[in-house]
């Protein structure tokens, strides 16, 4: 690891102006950027440990009913909290299906957002990568890429997000709150992140200095509770970034839907939100055909990138089964393999 | 520049100053403090050998810097046991089979401390090996593991009981 000066500021404006020289970089749970710095992936010169900020890891009601939870706020905690995992089950078990026990404890609600993608080109500093050495080339392009993105990806990157958690919460219409050296500022989630475009170095809208302070859940979107499921198909059972990975919810009345939210992890460079295919379950019966219309329309841009048509597929398969499991009911309590379309499930067979 | 940390080890208060603030928890529980019962698997946060309880939560030291470790509270291994009082966990490792080599043990049974102090196993065997999953076990030791964790949960949930009458 390169040497670094270490700060430890004591409120956000001091941690934002330290945040704002070049070089620096915030440290928050570290289960990525000490990982990256370990491997020589990133170099910051200057650590900004931003854990002892006071006021940032509370989970508290908004005013409209809905949920802010604080930047700092541990996954395992989130996950676990009782109330939170009523309002939003399918969040509490995307959390819960992500990385281990001990990687929960650390990892952190605005670090996630910001982890970088997993990628083994931009791992491996021998090989070329534009988003980690930009304008160096692509080397996963002619590599290994079968777990790469079908969506969103351009020639300069193919690279995919990996966060379960960030699926829910596009889908749900998460807002990010954003303090900054000049003002403070809120974006959509599904507008934080960046395509890579001819910039795949820029992730996504922050600005130098500019900190995640919180995430934002509306009082509309816990209309979705009865009816929401992650689900993520992996490599092995447990303890595996996603394949692919869906979050459906649905709002259904008389036997209607009315509305429906539809979210795709690990198939591209940012969470995909995936609204053709909520459209056209509005008024629909929640029945496996519809469902199979929405996969259709959610998919119909992808394109494989290089040996991963098989993840366009997949994809299909897993929306229909996430709103299949969705239309069924939320369980509770979740499942003891969070997140696994084979567990405890009388219709699986196989994806 | 020289940094200074307080924090408490196995019980025991603290002054540690660090010349550089590279220093990763583990390498100062190993190189500094001398307590080499945490192990140094991957060093990547992978394996889970290096677990260890910060605040009471099982994480891994290898991915924790110690510099934001002021004010922490740390368990180790080496202050799990009382006296020559095996703790439950260490016991039933023991008992079942735990482990062969044994380099992974001491991170598998802070995890499993760790674990059983979140409370949501209920004596479900496939709920200990989710809970598990990130300590690897090279030599395969997973089924003596799991019923390890399982007789552990159902000794302590026993004496809890027994405390509370």
């Amino acid at each position: 690891m390169k040497p670094f000066d270490y700060v430890r500021p004591a409120t956000i404006e001091e941690a934002v102006q330290a945040g704002s020289m070049e070089g620096s970089a915030f440290l928050a749970g570290g289960t990525n950027l000490l990982d990256l710095m370990k491997g020589g992936v990133v170099e910051p010169q200057r650590i900004v440990d931003v854990t002892h900020l006071p006021d940032l890891s509370a989970i508290d009601a908004t005013s409209d009913g809905g949920v802010r939870i604080g930047a700092l706020v541990r996954n395992a905690d989130l996950a676990n909290d009782a109330d939170f995992a009523g309002r939003f089950p399918a969040v509490a078990e995307a959390l819960l299906s992500g990385a281990s026990g001990q990687l929960r404890n650390a990892a952190t609600v605005g670090g996630n957002l910001l982890q970088r993608t997993r990628c083994r080109y931009f791992y491996d500093v021998a090989s070329a990568c534009n988003k980690r050495e930009p304008g160096s080339g692509c080397d996963a392009r002619e590599g290994e890429n079968d777990g790469l993105a079908v969506l969103g990806w351009s020639d300069r990157c193919i690279a995919t997000h990996p966060s379960d958690f960030c699926v829910p919460l596009v889908a749900f219409d998460a807002v990010v709150e954003i303090a900054g050296p000049s003002r403070r500022r809120e974006i959509a989630l599904e507008e934080f992140h960046r395509l890579p475009g001819e910039t795949p170095e820029k992730e996504s809208v922050l600005e130098p200095g500019e900190l995640i302070v919180a995430v934002r859940l509306h009082a509309e979107s816990i209309a979705f509770c009865a009816n929401q499921r992650y689900l993520k198909v992996r490599e092995r059972t447990s303890y595996a970034f996603a394949v692919v990975s869906a979050a459906a919810g649905l709002i259904v009345e008389d036997g209607r839907i009315t509305q429906a939210r539809l979210a795709l992890g690990s198939v591209a460079p940012k969470p995909w939100r995936a609204r053709a295919g909520e459209n056209l379950l509005a008024g629909q019966k929640p029945e496996r055909a519809a469902f199979e219309r929405a996969a259709e329309a959610a998919l119909a841009e992808a394109k494989p990138s290089g040996d991963n048509a098989y993840k366009i597929d997949l994809a299909r398969r897993l929306i229909v089964r996430a709103f299949e499991r969705a239309a069924a009911g939320t369980p509770n309590p979740l499942p003891a393999l969070p997140a696994s379309p084979f567990a405890h499930s009388p219709e699986a067979a196989h994806v | 520049m020289t940094l200074s940390i307080h924090l408490t080890v196995n019980g025991a208060a603290q002054d540690v100053a660090l010349d550089d603030p590279r220093v990763t928890l583990l390498d100062l529980l190993r190189e500094r403090l001398h307590l080499t019962g945490t192990k140094k698997g991957c060093d990547r946060g992978q394996c889970g050998a290096c677990t260890v309880l910060v605040d009471g939560r099982r994480v891994n030291s290898c991915l924790t810097l110690a510099a934001s470790l002021e004010g922490a509270e740390v368990l180790t291994i080496e202050g799990v046991a009382r006296g020559d009082e095996l703790h439950p966990v260490q016991a039933a490792f023991i008992a079942n089979d735990g482990f062969q080599c044994g380099y992974c043990t001491p991170g598998q049974i802070m995890s499993a401390i760790g674990l059983i102090s979140e409370g949501r196993l209920d004596g479900d065997p496939e709920r200990v090996r989710e809970g598990m999953s990130g300590n690897l076990c090279r030599c395969g030791a997973y089924a003596g593991i799991t019923n390890a964790v399982l007789e552990a949960e159902a000794t302590m949930s026993e004496t809890a009981k027994e405390a509370a009458e």
